[in-house]
């Protein structure tokens, strides 16, 4: 039986993987997507609650999700499909004199970037946020152009127009070993068979570490768990995403938005963080997020919550995602420890590891990935999680 | 007002008169009542237009589960069918979605708002509320630990929590209605099985505050009624609405008795108003004693479709037709018979085709199927009927209990929770569990007894032979006639009888009665029969002219004496007419028993009256589509048939992909009702259900106020100043 050759597998049809794929089958590159799951976005994917901004604190970040905003903002106009997306901005509302320094600190860097941001006056924030609790409200940020879409919708949009373009997807095949000769990647073996590549990336999300070892390479990559909930849906009462990043009894920041369906989505970091893959819900979590949520706009006290889930963080030492091409195995591409954030990267890095894998790389491209390096010292810390 | 004033067997009570208004219009409630059932006494169907398309939408499970009979009640998005009418209530259909509500006032969920919690402070606390400030204070979650938890205050958890607090077990036994019972609390017939295990004979009504009652005994067992189960977490506790606020509860056993829920079909115009289930049906005729309907057209010839062609007759509703797709009604043949009687035209071998009407029902069209439920072209009748009842059968309530076994808790499960079967069985499940939880708590040392498991698969039998009509080998002057001829598992007439001349053997409950011996003539196995079937024959005074004692329910003062009716053979063929010498009412029994003159001829074979001449339908013909792409699978969503078939002809065989790509499941119900009718959709597209993978089961199980997960509290002005004066 003939062994079935393509240019790239990647391993992952979630965030990172799907338009991964897209980009590289839209560089006529053969790809095959091999999962494990019964369907796209099935593992950390459908978890994320849809936010994507560019407004993060390093250059390699902003660059890439500047690319994905670039991406979800006009997928209706090119492709003629929802994917939810609304650009109602970012805002972080600040209580306290800490908060505000931190992030008029930040604003600088950011504005350094390019970016569209700017500190609102506490009137302003109350403008942008209706009802939310005066008291010691200082302002805040504000970071117009970011937005949100919907993961489940963005997803299988991305998914289609990757199997238009010609990529394959082979779903509920696991990879069970990636093949090499000489230092160099050969191809891959699955539950299903083997097949031939010159090049496998690893889009594995929380499984990412199990999956580089069969490569022989260590990622720093720990799954960490976040549970977030769903609402009714309502009439629109306010846009931006609101991240309130004051420390809680038992948690760090909670964001939430109402999405392009009316619905609120929130999610809740927790304190300590609770290592692992369990992504049972608890019975901590909806006290917890209820209070803080109310506690800072008490409106929302009324809003029925529909559904609750949690997802898990693949999380770095330093809270920065790994996007190399590692030495140690030619051929392997690493698109791993996405810190929760991969549904917003994922687009941006796709095509910037897609013009890598074509030997076209633009300047942004190389210094995307020059920040993601494996090779880095994972001490310094991202400041905006 | 479409309220029943005059039932046969329910009494309405007094209650005290509110005033609300709907849509501006000022309107008149019961006091308790729900919303739901204030509307539809006033003849108000339409609740909503979905934000989708526009489209009206009316009742569908009345029972808390669906979300379809969503209002606006003081700036509040509800259910209307939990939540309680207040005096001065401003209520407004939801035109597409709902506003931001205003938190002026504190967080209410639907069962605070439904159990008078609204009355807590005196006053009323819903946003709004002009001049009222509050202050926000943030509770605590309280945790409960209890020995067992019980969710489901019906026939099964009520029977568990007895046999849990004879022991003196601490129980807390919680339900989301007002009242205990389950759906004992709509059934107004007697009920099948064993008169020693689960009160046979006993209407459900009445079984329900027996077993109530029952629980009083115990001090063990706590209940919270209007207390809703909403998740069952990884951390073994389980989440508790009740009264407006938010308890874990942490058990040592968990017993889910969560009962069961309508299932429903899928043809064109199944969402318009006046489609609803047979249980939607029952609560607004039998709780809330609303007349929803002037002409009632039921699917299904189950128990449950049945019934309720005999409830609707019973509160004065006329039943155009019942149809059933298999070439037999799988219901109880004494329930059968008991409406054939009555003139209700059955059509087995047929399925609904087409709800008809702009905004609310008008027409329903069925057509004939062939034996692989095929419907067959130019076979359609349309009949004219205001409501349509979709009973086709049950699906157990089971999440709970699946997460709580994946959550590796102490986990039980009885009644219709585990299979679907009769409140009798469930009732005896529920002891069996309750003994089964006895032993993992280390009270109680011994096995269940086998025969208890034997005497439950009796209890759960499905019907079986019907004999041929037995032929009298006696030639007494007064003797019952056992119109009972389906083996079905039931013995009240057995156990009733005084000289015990009504012989089932104790070894086969399932056995048809027989007569052997004396009679006296008493009546005690007449009206004790739930399915109506016995008559007593009295040749005593006249022997050429035999008296026939028949058991009536339809209607006090329907049939009087000196009246000439119609006597029917006990499937509702025409025999004589004859003239009514007596009714008698047995008012502890709520049965009348109208004594009629006949001959001897007909005597044994008489068992009704003629009541009503059977419905024709409008027309013949006319075409359908069957399956059409119009059809609702997804109501909270509105997402059609042919939106789903189209994902299943892409290729998506994932259900969570399905809900991704097409909404459907997504919506507030949280995909009770479709996730069923999808599976019909795949196996009607030729795909092994094997291929597909399930959705994945979240909390919560219903939805709650964002505010209730951290029990805020909410205090006016006054009570903020009187909480300070004692300082």
């Amino acid at each position: 039986m003939s062994v079935k050759t393509y240019d790239v597998i990647v391993i992952g049809a979630g965030s990172v993987g799907v338009p991964l794929a897209m980009a590289l089958a839209g560089r006529n590159l053969r790809t095959l997507v091999l999962e494990t799951m019964p369907s796209v976005g099935q593992g950390q994917n459908k978890c994320a609650i849809g936010g994507v901004r560019a407004t993060h604190s390093d250059g390699a970040k902003i660059k890439a999700c500047l690319r994905s905003l670039d991406i979800f903002s006009t997928w209706r106009e090119k492709c003629g499909e929802d994917i939810g997306w609304l650009k109602g901005g970012y805002a972080f509302p600040v209580y306290t004199e800490q908060d505000e320094e931190v992030l008029k600190e930040l604003l600088k860097v950011q504005r350094g970037f390019g970016l569209n941001i700017d500190w609102l006056d506490a009137d302003k924030m109350r403008g942008l946020i209706p009802g939310i609790t005066q008291k010691e409200l200082r302002g805040g940020t504000y970071a117009p152009d970011d937005g949100s879409a919907s993961p489940l919708l963005a997803i299988n949009a991305f998914y289609r127009r990757a199997l238009g373009l010609g990529a394959e997807f082979h779903f509920m095949e696991p990879v069970t070993e990636i093949c090499s000769e000489a230092g160099v990647v050969k191809g891959v073996v699955t539950s299903l068979g083997r097949y031939n590549a010159s090049w496998v990336v690893n889009a594995a999300g929380a499984d990412a570490a199990e999956v580089s070892a069969m490569a022989g390479v260590k990622v720093p990559v720990n799954p960490d768990c976040h549970e977030a909930g769903i609402t009714e849906p309502m009439e629109r009462f306010f846009e931006p995403m609101v991240v309130d990043i004051r420390p809680g009894d038992k948690s760090k920041n909670y964001y939430f938005y109402q999405n392009s369906e009316g619905q609120i989505v929130f999610c809740l970091t927790p304190q300590p963080p609770i290592w692992g893959r369990d992504r049972r819900s608890t019975s901590q979590f909806l006290p917890e997020v209820s209070k803080r949520m109310t506690a800072l706009m008490p409106d929302l006290a009324n809003i029925k919550v529909r559904r609750t889930w949690r997802g898990l963080y693949p999380m770095t030492p330093d809270g920065f995602p790994i996007v190399d091409f590692p030495g140690a195995l030619k051929g392997y591409v690493l698109a791993v420890g996405m810190c929760g954030q991969g549904f917003m990267l994922g687009p941006g890095l796709g095509e910037t590891i897609a013009a890598h894998i074509a030997g076209k790389p633009s300047a942004d491209d190389r210094e995307i990935l020059a920040g993601f390096t494996l090779e880095r010292n994972f001490s310094s810390q991202e400041k905006l999680k | 007002m479409e309220r029943i004033t005059d039932h046969p067997v329910l009494e309405p009570e007094e209650k005290k008169k509110l005033r609300f208004t709907f849509e501006g219009k000022s309107l008149e409630a019961l006091g308790d009542e729900v919303i739901s059932s204030a509307l539809f006494a006033s003849g108000i169907k339409i609740f909503s237009y979905h934000k989708k398309d526009g489209s009206p939408q009316g009742i569908f499970c009345a029972n808390g589960q669906c979300a379809q009979c969503a209002v606006v009640a003081d700036g509040l998005p509800v259910k209307a069918c939990v939540t309680k009418v207040r005096e001065g209530m401003t209520v407004a259909r939801l035109n597409g979605l709902p506003k931001m509500p205003s938190a002026t006032g504190p967080a209410m969920s639907e069962q605070d708002a439904g159990a008078g919690g609204a009355e807590k402070n005196g006053a009323p606390r819903f946003p709004g509320q002009k001049g009222e400030t509050c202050a926000q204070e943030l509770g605590r979650v309280e945790e409960i630990e209890v020995d067992a938890l019980i969710v489901g205050g019906g026939p099964a958890g009520l029977a568990a929590a007895a046999e849990l607090g004879k022991l003196d077990v601490s129980t807390l036994i919680i339900d989301d209605k007002h009242k205990l019972g389950g759906k004992l609390v709509l059934q107004t017939h007697k009920f099948f099985g064993s008169v020693e295990d689960c009160f046979a004979g006993t209407r459900g009504i009445d079984i329900a505050d027996k077993l109530e009652d029952q629980l009083k005994a115990y001090p063990s067992v706590k209940v919270w009624v209007n207390a809703a189960c909403v998740a069952v977490f990884s951390d073994r506790r389980v989440g508790v609405v009740y009264n407006g606020g938010y308890y874990l509860v942490k058990p040592k056993a968990f017993i889910s008795a969560t009962g069961a829920r309508e299932k429903t079909l899928a043809f064109e115009g199944n969402t318009l108003p006046g489609v609803y289930g047979a249980g939607a049906f029952q609560t607004l005729v039998n709780r809330d004693l609303v007349r929803p309907s002037k002409n009632l057209f039921i699917v299904g010839g189950g128990n449950v479709g049945l019934i309720a062609a005999y409830h609707a007759l019973q509160a004065g509703i006329k039943v155009a037709g019942l149809i059933e797709a298999m070439d037999h009604c799988g219901g109880y043949k004494v329930h059968l018979d008991k409406i054939k009687r009555l003139g209700v035209p059955v059509y087995t071998s047929h399925t609904v085709v087409r709800a008809g009407g702009t905004t609310g029902l008008e027409t329903v069209t069925v057509a004939q199927v062939d034996k692989n439920f095929k419907p067959l072209e130019g076979t359609e009748k349309t009949f004219a009927a205001d409501t349509l009842l979709v009973a086709v059968g049950l699906n157990s309530v089971s999440e709970f209990h699946g997460q709580a076994v994946a959550f590796g808790m102490n986990a039980f499960v009885c009644g219709d929770a585990e299979e679907i079967a009769e409140a009798s069985a469930a009732m005896f499940s529920g002891r069996i569990t309750a003994h089964k939880v006895l032993k993992s708590l280390g009270v109680m040392t011994g096995p269940v007894p086998d025969f208890w498991f034997e005497r439950l698969q009796t209890l759960k039998s499905r019907p079986g032979k019907t004999h041929e009509s037995a032929v009298r080998e006696h030639d007494k002057a007064v003797y019952p006639v056992l119109h009972c001829r389906q083996e079905i598992p039931c013995d009240p007439c057995a156990t009733v009888c005084p000289k015990k001349s009504i012989k089932i053997p104790k070894s086969n409950m399932m056995a048809v009665p027989k007569f052997e011996g004396d009679c006296i003539g008493c009546y005690k196995c007449l009206l004790i029969c739930p399915g109506l079937a016995v008559t007593i024959v009295d040749k005593r005074k006249d022997p050429k002219h035999p008296t026939v004692a028949l058991p009536f329910e339809i209607g006090r003062g329907l049939v009087k004496k000196g009246d000439t009716v119609t006597l029917t053979d006990y499937e509702g063929a025409g025999l004589e007419k004859a003239q009514v010498t007596d009714v008698k009412d047995f008012k502890a029994e709520n049965t009348l028993i109208v004594i009629a003159k006949t001959t001897s001829a007909v005597a044994d074979r008489a068992a009704g009256l003629k009541l009503y001449e059977p419905q024709k339908p409008e027309k013949t013909g006319g075409g359908f589509s069957a399956m059409p792409d119009s059809a609702i699978i997804c109501r909270c969503e509105r997402i059609s048939l042919g939106e789903i078939r189209k994902a299943i002809r892409a290729g998506v065989r994932d259900l969570n992909q399905l809900k991704a790509v097409t909404r459907a499941g997504m919506g507030a119900c949280g995909a009770k009702t479709c996730a069923s009718l999808i599976a019909g959709i795949y196996k009607s597209e030729g795909v092994d259900l094997k291929e597909v993978t399930a959705l994945s089961q979240r909390p919560l199980f219903m939805e709650v106020p964002l505010g209730a997960f951290s029990n805020i509290t909410c205090r006016t002005e006054e009570e903020e100043k009187a909480s300070w004066s004692g300082f």
